[in-house]
């Protein structure tokens, strides 16, 4: 579950988030939508707590734990995953030694053992067939040389990996064809669970087609500004953000 | 990373004791040479080692042109002038057995070796590497011996070598860096103390990657090992050089001197890890490590392939080059180069194209932490008569933080038209955002300052022997710690 209090950040002094308050319960898909630059990527990176994006009152909660004072690794290790809108290259490391790279920090701070090249290939193999994905994307240097559709399947198959409780996706959908986009779309939704909160950041409603949320919000202007179910995000898609927009300013 | 708080030296020994874990004394009776440096130190190791003539004399010639021969000034490092006379040129554990077996070895010197884990026991034959370990000037141990003797493959102390194959010996020594070469390779000529002979005979793959560990132990010691291998016509023969060094405040020098000759068809593959001492965060004590290595492929179609790991030393001075004689004969150069805190390394190569249609391949990859400072300085020479020569050079360099230097030096001389020589360089800074991505995953910044690098590394580390890699790479992770936030 994850809770945003009253959330304020500034980014090089400049104020995004202007008290941002949202609850995504445990076993909810929750989207937020919202026009360029309303600020849903400052979201994204100030939960994750990139350098730069400083919290300027507020809190957040994962599983009734502030998250606020610890180090991104650490906010990792408590169960928080962000899919990332622009995924990073990371040039002569394998997709592989990443993910076990990965795997095994978060598996230590739970002081469980790492697991070996061979074990972890186990459950990279049967994570990759359950979302319908082959085993050569391992095998690649992290995101290069990925096409957008490809980018996005490797932050799902991280995610599948990794088991967070709370996965903030962000454009998670943006610059995917429509099969890709089905693609994407049916590995998360193979991932929803009972215990896992999703939080899909958008700004067009076709990906919501295809992972159903149990609630949509309006992102302008740092706050959530409309709340609502899925027909929320038909309705944007018919008339724009311009009344909300008009309402946050 | 967080600053250690306010726990004094302490707590920075204990820091500097986890990042360099090698930093040990180990407390044995040693039989040393008087301090200083002179004709009669000379002549006291020569005696020491009961050299024939001929050896001595080389030593003395040495020594005398030593005394002429002025500092080499132009590598870009800095430091206090050297002072010969303060430093002990010789220094043997005591108590030394004639080793017929590994159970013979001191069990100090053993559980120092247990320590750096080097792969002296029995069980290690499995992993099939063989280790020749000197520990300061004298080797303790050769291990598999006999399965090299089978295949006719000589692995020994350079002085073993001496005795048991002057007519080798006497042939190849100073062949490839003659003793007038540079300072610091004429002092090696003069007072070297020991090192590894190979000999591969005509033919033979060597069965095993063959392996020596160099340890500085006693204090204010400088080590001078010579290592000479040969590879006859057709043979091929991988070897693996290790090097640690205690922590001690004083720097100490190290100034080794390799070569390596190929004949035709014949191959040799020569890679280094060096983890010298590397000074601790304020750039005190660590190893000079000023060394030649120099390989002749003398014969047709012979290869000389160096790869280097350099994370160690206070200053690294070290070009291992390739003169490529034979027609079609090949070099390479692949390196990784750390330098944190305040290391300096100025490291590179020379590609010496004399046949023809030679090729010679570098890539270097240098990181600079800290205050580190750090040059590839390479030269590519291609001779009037080397008809189709090419070189590619990779030279890429990767700055951590903004106290830290690097630069490129290529020295490139063509004088014949048809030869190709193509040059590469890259600067680039760690990206936050590929820390940051890392980090979300759950690594620490550490690691994923390791795991960045290692990446950055990746074309180099390949070229290691697969047993060497892995080692490699966390030694990539370890000299950097402490090098972000
Ligand atoms: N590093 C930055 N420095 C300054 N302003 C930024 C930075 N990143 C984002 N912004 C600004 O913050 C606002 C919100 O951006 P962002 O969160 O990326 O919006 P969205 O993801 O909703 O399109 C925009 O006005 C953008 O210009
Ligand atoms: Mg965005």
């Amino acid at each position: 579950m994850l809770e945003i209090r009253d959330l304020h950040a500034t980014v090089n002094g400049k104020a995004i988030l202007k008290g941002l308050t949202l609850t995504v319960g445990a076993g909810e898909v929750h989207a937020i939508m919202g026009p360029n630059g309303a600020g849903k990527s400052t979201l994204a990176y100030v939960l994750a707590g990139r350098d730069g994006y400083e919290v300027t009152g507020g809190d957040f909660l994962v599983d009734g734990r502030s998250l606020l004072d610890l180090a991104p690794e650490d906010r990792a290790q408590a169960g928080l995953f962000l899919a990332f809108q622009y995924p990073v290259e990371i040039p002569g490391v394998s997709n592989s030694t990443f993910l076990r790279e990965a795997v095994n920090a978060q598996r230590r701070s739970r002081g469980e053992p790492d697991l070996d090249a061979l074990q972890f290939v186990k459950l990279a193999r049967q994570k990759m067939n359950s979302l319908g994905m082959t085993d050569e994307m391992l095998k690649r240097p992290v995101n290069v040389g990925f096409s957008g559709g490809e980018k996005k399947r490797n932050e799902v198959l991280q995610l599948a990996i990794l088991e967070p409780k709370v996965a903030v996706m962000d454009e998670t959908d943006s610059g995917l064809d429509v099969d890709a986009l089905r693609t994407v779309a049916r590995a998360v939704n193979a991932l929803r669970a009972p215990k896992r909160s999703f939080l899909m950041i958008t700004h067009y409603e076709r990906l919501l087609e295809e992972i159903v949320p149990d609630r949509v919000h309006i992102l302008a202007d740092g706050r959530i500004v409309g709340s609502g179910g899925p027909e929320l995000a038909r309705e944007i898609e018919r008339t724009g953000y311009a009344a909300y927009a008009a309402a946050a300013a | 990373m967080a600053a250690p708080g306010a726990g004094g030296t302490d707590v920075l020994n204990e820091l500097v004791g986890q990042s360099y874990k090698y930093g040990f004394v180990t407390d044995i009776e040693a039989d040393t040479a008087p301090k200083g440096l002179s004709e009669e130190i000379v002549r006291f190791i020569s005696a020491r080692k009961d050299e024939p003539e001929w050896l001595l004399s080389w030593r003395l010639k040495a020594y005398r042109h030593w005394l002429t021969m002025p500092e080499p000034t132009w590598a870009k490092v800095s430091f206090p002038p050297l002072d010969y006379q303060d430093a002990y040129y010789y220094s043997a554990p005591k108590n030394l057995p004639k080793l017929e077996s590994l159970d013979d070895i001191d069990p100090e010197i053993k559980r120092t070796y247990d320590k750096l884990g080097i792969p002296l026991h029995e069980q290690q034959i499995l992993a099939g590497v063989a280790v020749d370990a000197v520990f300061d000037s004298v080797s303790v141990a050769t291990t598999f011996k006999k399965k090299l003797e089978e295949y006719g493959v000589i692995f020994c102390p350079i002085s073993e070598a001496v005795q048991k194959h002057p007519e080798l010996v006497r042939k190849y020594l100073g062949s490839v860096v003659p003793y007038t070469d540079n300072k610091h390779a004429t002092l090696n000529s003069a007072v070297f103390t020991d090192g590894s002979f190979v000999y591969v005979p005509p033919g033979v793959r060597c069965p095993m990657e063959l392996s020596t560990y160099f340890r500085i132990n006693a204090a204010k010691t400088g080590q001078f090992e010579r290592t000479l291998i040969i590879a006859d016509r057709g043979s091929y023969v991988s070897y693996l050089e290790g090097c640690t060094a205690p922590m001690r405040d004083e720097n100490q020098l190290h100034a080794a001197v390799v070569e390596l000759v190929a004949l035709d068809d014949a191959e040799i593959k020569y890679s280094t890890v060096q983890n010298w001492y590397p000074g601790d965060e304020q750039g005190r004590g660590g190893i000079f490590n000023f060394v030649t290595k120099r390989g002749a492929c003398r014969g047709r179609n012979s290869k000389i392939s160096w790869t280097q790991v350099e994370t160690g030393s206070a200053i690294t001075w070290k070009y291992p080059s390739c003169i490529l004689q034979g027609d079609n004969s090949v070099g390479e150069f692949y390196s990784i180069a750390i330098t944190n805190n305040y290391q300096q390394a100025d490291t590179g190569t020379k590609m010496i194209h004399l046949g023809r249609n030679t090729r010679s391949r570098i890539i270097s990859k240098g990181i600079s932490a800290g205050h580190g400072q750090q040059t590839y300085r390479g030269l590519v020479r291609v001779a009037a008569r080397a008809e189709g020569a090419r070189n590619h050079t990779q030279c890429d360099s990767l700055l951590i933080g903004s106290t830290c230097g690097a630069h490129t030096v290529p020295y490139i001389e063509s004088h014949n038209r048809s030869a190709v020589v193509e040059h590469e360089a890259t600067t680039s800074r760690i990206s936050d955002d590929q820390l940051f991505y890392c980090r979300q995953r759950g690594l620490t910044l550490e690691d994923a300052v390791a795991l960045v690098v290692n990446g950055f590394c990746r074309d180099v580390l390949q070229q290691l022997p697969m047993e060497f890699a892995v080692e490699a790479q966390k030694l990539v992770g370890i000299s950097l710690e402490g090098s972000v936030g």
